[in-house]
C-alpha cells in the first residue's frame, strides 16, 4: 500500500535487505547522538535552561583538558568491561542486565582478600584480588544461570533482581561489620593497604585497570572471532533451534557465558576498588551496569567498536559530574543515554530496508 | 496481623496498576520492560501536578498521560520500527530514570498538599476482619477492586479483548482477518503505559506522598515478574500483587517490632521472593507456560505472513 503510493508519487521503493553496506552501520550511531542531543537541546530549553551552555559545559568538562580527556579514561574503564561482559551474554541472547550486581560482588569479594590480610605482599594480595573479584563476579552471574539453563527462568528478571540484593549487601556490610571506625561514621571500610592498590598514570587517576579493560576487549574478540566455543556462541544468539540441531550444548554454554560475563563485570568492580576508591563503600557504581547496556547496544556487541563507545560514555559521565557542579542534575545524562539508545533503535530499520530508486512507467 | 494484611494491600496496590499495564501489553504480544521507568515518570509528573495545581486527580489524570507517552515511544520502536524489544524497554526505563530525576530535583522535600486519603467505604469498612484489611484505604485501591474483574472481563468476554489476544497469540491469522494488529499493540502497549503511570502516583500521591529519586526502587521490575507469576491473567495479578505488597509490609512491621536483622536483609526479601516465585512458577508446572502469548515479543511484518 505504501510501497505502491511511494512509486507512483516518487519513483521511489522500499524493499528488504540483507547486506548492510558499512557506511550505515558507522551511520546510525553518529547521526543518533546528534539527533538524541538535539532532541536533549529542545528538551533543556523547554525546562529553561540554556543548551548550547549545558552542553559547552559538559564537553569542556569531559574532553576540554587532559584532566578532563584522563577522567573520561577513568570512567571508560569500567564501562568498557561491564559493556564487554554484557556484549557477551547478548550475543547469545543472553539478557544478562545483573552487569551492575556482578560489578557489586566483584568489588565486593576483592575488599574481602585486601582487607583480611592487610600486611601481605603486593605479589600476594594484587593476584588474590583479582580472582576473587572474577570469582565473585563470576558466581553472582552463575546464580541465576543456572535456573535459566535447567529450567527456562526469565534471566532478565532474575538478574535484575540480582543488581538490588548485591547492592543492599554491600550496604549491609559498609553500614555495618566492615565500617571503618576511624571514617565518621560514613558508610565506607578502612583504606586499603598500599599493597593492594593499582597503580596510576602519572598525576591522572588513570589505573593499570585500563590494561586489563583492553585485554579484555581483544580476549572477547578472539573467543567470538576465533574459537569454536565463540562460533557455538553466535549460533546459539541466531538460532537456539538450529543450535541445539547441530549438537550444541546450550546449557553448558548458557552457563559457561554467564560466568565469563559475570566474571568481565566483577574484574570491574574490582579495578574500582583497587584503583580509585582503596576502600569499599556506599554506591560505588553510579550504575555503570546499567550503562553498560547503551555501550554493547550503540558498539553493535562489537568488542572494538565498544572500546570507542566506552570512551565516549566515559565523557556523558564525567560531562554529568561538571554539570552537577554547574547547578543541573546529573540525570540529564541518562536522559540523553536513554534517547540515543532510541534512535539508535529507531535507526535499525534502515539496516533491514532500503529505499530504492524505481524506473518511472511511461505508460500512465 | 490485620494491620499488616491491610499494610499489604496498599503496598501491593502500584504493583497491581503496573501489573495489570503489563498485561495489556504483553497480552497483545509486546514486551515492555519499561515499567520501572513509566512508573518513575507518572510518580514524578502526577506529583508535580498536584504540587502546582492543589489538586491530586488533576494529578492523577496528568501521571496518566505521561505514562501513556512514555509507552507511546516503545510502542512506536517495537510495533512500527520493529526494535528489539527487550533493549527498547531498557532504553525506556533508562530514560524514565533519568527524565523523572531531572523533573524532579527541585520537589524534593516538598510535601504533597492534598494527598489521597483514606475513608471508610461504607458499611462494608465494618465487615469484621476483611473490612478492615481491604474497606478502609484510599480511592486508588477500591478502584483496583473494579478495575480487576473489569479487566478479566475485557479479556475473556468482550471482542475487542479477544482482537487484543488474538494479536498476541498469531498477529498473521488477526490481520487475515480484517484486523488492525499495528493498531490494537499500539492501543494495548499504551494503555499499560497509563496502568503504571498510576500505579506510580500512588506511591507519590498516597503511599508514600513525596518525591524520591527512584522512589519506585524496582517495583517496575517486580511488576514484570508478576506478570509471569499470574500466568498473564488479571486475578491470579491481584493475587501476586498483595503477596509481594505482605512481603513488604512484613519488612517494616520486622523493623519496627524491633527485630535484630539487618534492615538491608529485610529490604532484600522482595527481590529474593521474586526469584524464588519465578523459579517455582517456571519449573513445578511447565503446563502453566502455555499461558504465555504465543507470539509475545516477536515484531510482527506484515509481509512475511
Amino acid at each position: 500500500m505504501m510501497n505502491s503510493w511511494l512509486v507512483n508519487r516518487f519513483g521511489l521503493r522500499i524493499e528488504k535487505q540483507i547486506r548492510v553496506s558499512p557506511w550505515i552501520s558507522l551511520l546510525i550511531p553518529f547521526t543518533s547522538i546528534v539527533l538524541a542531543l538535539l532532541v536533549g537541546a529542545i528538551f533543556l530549553s523547554l525546562t529553561g535552561n540554556d543548551p548550547w551552555k549545558v552542553y559547552g559545559v559538559m564537553f569542556k568538562g569531559a574532553f576540554g583538558s587532559v584532566f578532563g580527556l584522563s577522567e573520561s579514561v577513568v570512567n571508560a574503564i569500567p564501562l568498557l568491561m561491564t559493556g564487554l561482559a554484557v556484549a557477551l551474554a547478548f550475543r547469545m541472547l543472553l539478557w544478562n542486565i545483573g552487569a551492575e550486581g556482578q560489578f557489586y560482588m566483584g568489588a565486593f569479594a576483592a575488599s574481602w582478600v585486601a582487607l583480611s590480610f592487610p600486611h601481605a605482599p603486593t605479589y600476594l594480595v594484587m593476584p588474590g584480588m583479582l580472582l576473587a573479584g572474577f570469582a565473585g563476579g563470576a558466581l553472582w552471574g552463575l546464580l541465576p544461570a543456572i535456573p535459566r539453563a535447567l529450567l527456562g527462568v526469565n534471566e532478565t528478571l532474575t538478574t535484575l533482581m540480582l543488581n538490588y540484593v548485591a547492592i543492599l549487601w554491600v550496604d549491609s556490610l559498609v553500614y555495618g561489620p566492615w565500617r571503618d571506625p576511624q571514617g565518621y561514621n560514613f558508610p565506607l571500610t578502612a583504606q586499603f593497604s598500599s599493597a593492594a592498590i593499582l597503580p596510576t598514570l602519572g598525576n591522572t587517576r588513570i589505573h593499570a585497570g585500563v590494561f586489563l579493560a583492553l585485554a579484555a576487549a581483544v580476549i572477547v574478540h578472539i573467543i567470538l572471532k576465533h574459537t569454536v566455543w565463540g562460533y557455538e556462541i553466535r549460533v546459539i544468539g541466531e538460532s537456539q533451534k538450529a543450535a541445539k540441531y547441530a549438537g550444541i550444548n546450550v546449557v553448558k554454554n548458557i552457563l559457561l557465558v554467564m560466568l565469563l560475563s559475570g566474571g568481565l563485570s566483577g574484574l570491574a568492580g574490582y579495578c574500582e576498588v583497587a584503583g580509585i576508591t582503596h576502600r569499599l563503600q556506599e554506591s560505588i557504581s553510579p550504575g555503570y551496569g546499567y550503562t553498560a547496556i547503551i555501550v554493547a547496544w550503540l558498539g553493535k556487541l562489537n568488542p572494538w567498536a565498544i572500546i570507542v563507545v566506552s570512551f565516549l560514555f566515559g565523557g556523558f559521565l564525567v560531562g554529568g559530574y561538571t554539570m552537577q557542579s554547574a547547578g543541573l542534575p546529573a540525570a540529564t545524562v541518562s536522559i540523553l543515554q536513554g534517547a540515543i539508545l532510541f534512535f539508535v533503535l529507531a535507526g535499525e530499520i534502515l539496516t533491514r530496508y532500503r529505499i530504492c530508486v524505481v524506473e518511472r512507467r511511461n505508460d500512465r | 496481623m490485620v494491620s499488616v494484611l491491610a499494610a499489604a494491600v496498599t503496598a501491593g496496590t502500584p504493583i497491581l496498576y503496573a501489573t495489570l499495564g503489563e498485561l495489556f501489553a504483553e497480552r497483545a504480544g509486546i514486551l515492555n520492560l519499561g515499567v520501572e521507568g513509566m512508573m518513575l515518570v507518572g510518580a514524578v509528573s502526577g506529583f508535580i501536578a498536584t504540587v502546582h495545581t492543589g489538586n491530586h486527580w488533576l494529578g492523577l489524570l496528568v501521571a496518566m498521560v505521561a505514562g501513556g507517552l512514555m509507552a507511546l515511544i516503545h510502542a512506536v520502536l517495537t510495533v512500527s520500527l520493529q526494535a528489539n524489544q527487550v533493549v527498547s524497554g531498557l532504553a525506556l526505563t533508562i530514560f524514565g530514570t533519568g527524565l523523572s530525576a531531572y523533573l524532579g530535583k527541585s520537589m524534593i522535600g516538598t510535601p504533597v498538599p492534598s494527598p489521597f486519603e483514606s475513608f471508610e467505604l461504607g458499611f462494608l469498612s465494618h465487615i469484621p476482619f476483611i473490612g478492615k484489611i481491604l474497606f478502609q484505604h484510599d480511592a486508588l485501591v477500591y478502584l483496583t477492586y473494579l478495575l480487576v474483574p473489569l479487566c478479566w472481563y475485557y479479556f475473556y468476554q468482550t471482542p475487542s479483548g479477544l482482537n487484543l489476544r488474538a494479536a498476541g497469540e498469531n498477529p498473521g491469522a488477526t490481520d487475515a482477518a480484517g484486523l488492525n494488529v499495528n493498531r490494537i499493540r499500539y492501543s494495548a502497549v499504551c494503555m499499560g503505559g497509563v496502568l503504571a503511570g498510576i500505579g506510580g502516583a500512588y506511591l507519590s500521591l498516597a503511599y508514600a506522598p513525596s518525591w524520591l529519586e527512584n522512589m519506585t526502587a524496582g517495583r517496575g521490575w517486580i511488576a514484570v515478574a508478576l506478570v509471569i507469576f499470574a500466568i498473564w491473567d488479571p486475578l491470579r495479578a491481584l493475587l501476586g500483587a498483595y503477596l509481594f505488597g505482605g512481603i513488604e509490609a512484613l519488612g517494616f512491621r520486622l523493623q519496627a517490632v524491633g527485630i535484630t536483622v539487618s534492615p538491608f536483609y529485610l529490604k532484600m526479601l522482595p527481590y529474593l521472593f521474586t526469584i524464588l516465585v519465578l523459579i517455582l512458577v517456571t519449573s513445578s508446572n511447565r503446563r502453566l507456560r502455555a499461558g504465555a502469548p504465543a507470539a509475545l515479543g516477536l515484531p510482527y511484518e506484515r509481509e512475511e505472513r
